[in-house]
């Protein structure tokens, strides 16, 4: 346990130092992923008709949200592992007594703590310019969406993890990402919150993962009704499934793997 | 040769370009798979933008003065700009910061061309192809159940390749930066987040929004401008701004590339 304990320190403290570095490089990711605030000016836009369920304001906040959610939710294990892989550099990692996977996964959760500024002058910034969407999350619902947002990582991170191992089978693996990527950006509520979608099809996205890694946090976030324990064996289900595949294929795909020096 | 090396202008350039891309398009069909996901990928993005259009139209709800199918010939516009980028801008210009981390960009600017050419065109890839397809397949589709006319369509044309050269010559400078930041690959990431706002009419935006989309990130010029010209709807001023735009751009492109070459210290000097 101590043992363990040290190593999540170290690899966490080295992750930081790696990505406070590339801090220019860290801001242009934050600004990237500025979807949601594009489609929050079109949805508050719409609403001024009056047709919509939601006010204008509504959509402010539940875009803002959605972006917040993005920027802790980011993962891009898929691309390193691929290269490792395809490098061969995957045998050196291999040699270490620990799964190379814990690497990936505190490099990502470092970056978390090094972006956490930007994120907060961009939201600082934000409602500067627009003081009428401030809000106070409630209690509740700020514990609930920052756990949603750690499980929505955590799942993200596990499937993309899983779609990585088929790397040690093709060449580019990162194009089923790419794909399963367009479910993801058109079910997860980052065009729209899920109630504005036609009821079957919301019904029947509410069992896919996706919209757990975004609409589902970001309602938390700010106070739509959604069914917090529904959510959460959502995604333990979904959890649970891509888990026994990742071991699965990692242990096949080791068997396969022939990089240099393996 | 010297004369045939110096001397060939636009000829030599156009047979050179055929090189380029001859062998490029023979290197990519190794990857015949990857064509079908390409495709695979166009056609579920196309799927996923109509459904998030029709998220709008469904409620009774309409951009301000553009009908569902006029709508559409926006996203079909867009759906093209990306299969440009895919096809042209991304295997060119991403690949600028590859070439100034590794030190070979000293071999293309020996190269007797211009460097900014050889940078911009060296690759094509056939993966745009599919959005080429599905973005006409979508405009010609809107566009006859809108009755548009020949003319309406060639009188598109000019705006859109106004469109393409200022996208190109932004995507072009925001590359070439990476003469100063090696790990710039997502300086292009950022404009490409802030073009998806192409995807919907100028006009379904709110005010700050279209001042920015108009006069900042010019995303009303590669999308809006032509589909109204398409619709027979815009004003000349706007087709002049545009061709202005473009031409201020492409050759501001040209200055910054040669004010960045100054400050290139190569890998062997």
């Amino acid at each position: 346990m101590q043992r363990r304990g040290r190593i999540v320190r170290t690899l966490l403290s080295v992750y930081y130092a790696y990505m406070v570095e590339y801090r220019a490089e860290l801001l242009l990711w934050v600004l990237s992923g500025t979807f949601p605030l594009i489609l929050m000016g079109i949805w508050a836009q719409a609403s001024e008709s009056g047709l919509l369920t939601f006010q204008s304001e509504e959509f402010v906040r539940y875009f803002l949200a959605v972006f917040i959610v993005r920027q802790f939710t980011v993962v891009w294990v898929i691309w390193e592992f691929e290269r490792e892989v395809l490098e061969g550099k995957l045998s050196a990692y291999l040699l270490q007594p620990i799964d190379p996977v814990w690497r990936h996964f505190f490099g990502h959760i470092a970056e978390r703590f090094a972006r956490l500024p930007f994120a907060f002058i961009l939201i600082a910034l934000f409602f500067w310019l627009y003081p009428q969407a401030l809000w106070v999350p409630s209690p509740v619902g700020l514990g609930l969406g920052l756990a949603a947002i750690a499980l929505a990582f955590s799942l993200r991170f596990l499937m993309q993890y899983t779609f990585a191992l088929c790397a040690f089978w093709t060449e580019r693996a990162s194009a089923i990402e790419q794909f399963w990527f367009l479910f993801y950006l058109f079910l997860s509520g980052m065009i729209a919150p899920l109630e504005m979608f036609p009821d079957a099809v919301r019904e029947a996205v509410l069992w896919t993962p996706f919209p757990y890694l975004i609409y589902f946090p970001a309602s938390l976030l700010v106070g739509l009704p959604v069914d917090p324990w529904r959510g959460l064996f959502t995604m333990l289900g979904w959890g649970a499934f891509f888990f026994l595949v990742n071991r699965w294929l990692w242990r096949r795909g080791l068997r396969q793997y022939s990089g240099m020096g393996a | 040769m010297p004369t045939c090396l110096f001397g060939g202008g636009m000829k030599r350039y156009l047979s050179v370009l055929r090189l380029f891309w001859s062998t490029a398009i023979a290197a990519e069909l190794e990857y015949r798979l990857n064509f079908l996901i390409a495709t695979l990928s166009s056609l579920g993005s196309l799927t996923g933008s109509l459904f998030g259009l029709f998220l709008f139209y469904r409620t009774g709800y309409q951009f301000q003065g553009w009908g569902w199918e006029e709508a559409l010939v926006v996203l079909g516009i867009f759906t093209l700009l990306q299969g440009f980028s895919a096809t042209l801008l991304v295997p060119n210009l991403n690949k600028i910061v590859t070439q100034v981390q590794e030190g070979t960009l000293d071999f293309v600017l020996l190269k007797p061309i211009s460097s900014q050419f050889w940078l911009s065109s060296r690759v094509i890839s056939p993966w745009g192809v599919p959005d080429l397809t599905f973005g006409l397949v979508l405009i010609v589709y809107a566009g006859n159940r809108l009755g548009v006319g020949l003319g309406a369509y060639l009188l598109s044309l000019i705006p859109l390749l106004f469109g393409l050269i200022s996208l190109y010559s932004l995507w072009f400078m925001l590359g070439a930066t990476s003469i100063w930041f090696v790990k710039i690959y997502n300086v292009t990431e950022v404009l490409r987040g802030l073009l998806e706002a192409g995807r919907f009419p100028i006009a379904a935006y709110p005010v700050a929004y279209r001042v920015f989309f108009t006069f900042i990130i010019p995303v009303a010029f590669l999308t809006t401008v032509p589909a109204e010209a398409m619709l027979n709807r815009v004003e000349w001023g706007w087709i002049l701004g545009s061709g202005l735009l473009s031409v201020i751009l492409l050759q501001s492109s040209k200055f910054f590339w040669r004010f960045a070459l100054r400050f290139y210290t190569s890998a062997s000097s």
